[in-house]
């Protein structure tokens, strides 16, 4: 295999597997949070921040793995 | 101190308070575009080296990984990030300078909504740390994180901005870049974070108190988990950075991908979903600082039963 094709190859792997994790994460985080504010709907607010929180923890996994796909495709 | 001379025909009410802190909030707006242009000479990335020989056979969408120099002052490099820095700052600066002429006992709309920030942004911190004292100590700095990175990456998507090219050692570049985009930049923000967070924790708990956290011999359990801590608060640095770069930068690279398919329509929403992001980014990087210094000012584990 040439060395761009190669790098287009992985540079899509990178940025779909590496998303994957992020995606299935946050979706959790996310319904449980429903799930909390449904059974306490007092708490939204405190329970909204937290999630916000813990998403983007888990967003940031997802953004390392796109910036390691720019960087193998760009540098 | 500025406010002196006007506190002798009244007390300071609340509205001083916000004006200094205003102003604080503006001059360290200053010192964080200095430090941002260091962190560009001295820490040229390995990164930056790299993409210049990518860029020769990349595609013909103009994506860089690295702020591109477009002149030179004292032979220091200047970025076209850096003249985006220099623009948030000025904004913010110009702003403060124009306010402050404005201000007067009766808030018009302009300061009644600064006020109604300022005070929403205070509540909250004292909510969280628990403290006014604390909160009126820390409120300068998150709100300073929060305005520079809010019109720093709204600036981003002013016409223009990616698409005035500059010519500069026989190449065009673009002449203006979201600052967010640039590691330099998130890096400079995320020491400036670490070291705030560290230096709350000793001068809240005092330094060995603080130690104790992480150096903790009294069973092998919590010296593992002092370790693991240890190591987590470095590993900060590098996710504060990366996820203010990652996700402006993705975003500006989604929106140069989307024109090159299909031009006018469909980056519209993408934009806008954009504008949303750089709002939320900057309402995360400043709240995780605030939270991080919360966790750092708690009692380490073990003392107290709770």
């Amino acid at each position: 295999m040439e060395m761009e094709s190669a790098q287009l190859f992985a540079m899509a792997i990178a940025a779909g597997l590496g998303v994957l994790g992020p995606a299935i994460g946050i979706g959790m985080i996310g319904g449980k949070a429903m799930e909390a504010i449904g059974r306490n709907p007092e708490a939204s607010d405190k329970i909204a921040t937290n999630m916000i929180l813990a998403i983007v923890f888990a967003e940031a996994l997802g953004i390392l793995a796109l910036v390691i796909a720019f960087i193998i495709r760009f540098v | 101190m500025a406010f002196a001379r006007q506190g002798d025909r009244s007390p300071p009410g609340p509205h001083f308070v916000y004006i200094t802190l205003l102003c604080y909030t503006i001059s360290m707006t200053g010192v964080l575009a200095h430090i941002g242009s260091f962190l560009n000479t001295v820490l040229g990335t390995q990164i930056a080296h790299a993409a210049e020989e990518g860029a020769e056979y990349g595609s013909s969408m103009h994506v860089v990984l690295k702020a591109e120099q477009i002149g030179s002052l004292f032979g220091f490099p200047i970025t076209n990030s850096l003249v985006m820095t220099l623009m948030a700052t000025s904004i913010l600066i110009g702003f403060a300078l124009y306010f402050r002429k404005k201000i007067g006992m009766i808030p018009g709309k302009l300061q009644a909504g600064v006020e109604m920030l300022f005070e929403g942004v205070l509540d909250f911190m004292t909510e969280t740390l628990e403290s006014e004292k604390l909160a009126r100590v820390f409120f300068p700095l998150i709100m300073t994180v929060f305005l520079f990175l809010l019109v720093a990456n709204e600036l981003a998507f002013v016409p223009g901005v990616g698409s005035i090219y500059i010519e500069y050692m026989g190449t065009d570049i673009p002449f203006l870049r979201a600052p967010a985009a640039d590691l330099n930049v998130t890096l400079a923000l995320a020491i400036i974070a670490f070291m705030v967070i560290e230096i709350a924790g000793i001068a809240v708990l005092g330094f060995f108190k603080y130690a104790k956290k992480y150096v903790n011999f009294s069973s092998p359990i919590n010296f593992v988990v002092g370790i693991i801590e240890l190591i987590s608060n470095t590993g900060r640095l590098i996710s504060f950075s990366f996820r203010l770069f990652g996700s402006i930068f993705a975003g500006e690279v989604l929106i140069i991908v989307a024109l090159f398919f299909a031009a006018y329509l469909v980056p519209v929403p993408l934009i806008a979903f954009e504008v949303f992001i750089g709002f939320i980014q900057a309402v995360v990087f400043s709240m995780l600082i605030l939270f991080f210094i919360k966790l750092s000012i708690m009692e380490p584990h073990g003392d107290k039963a709770h």
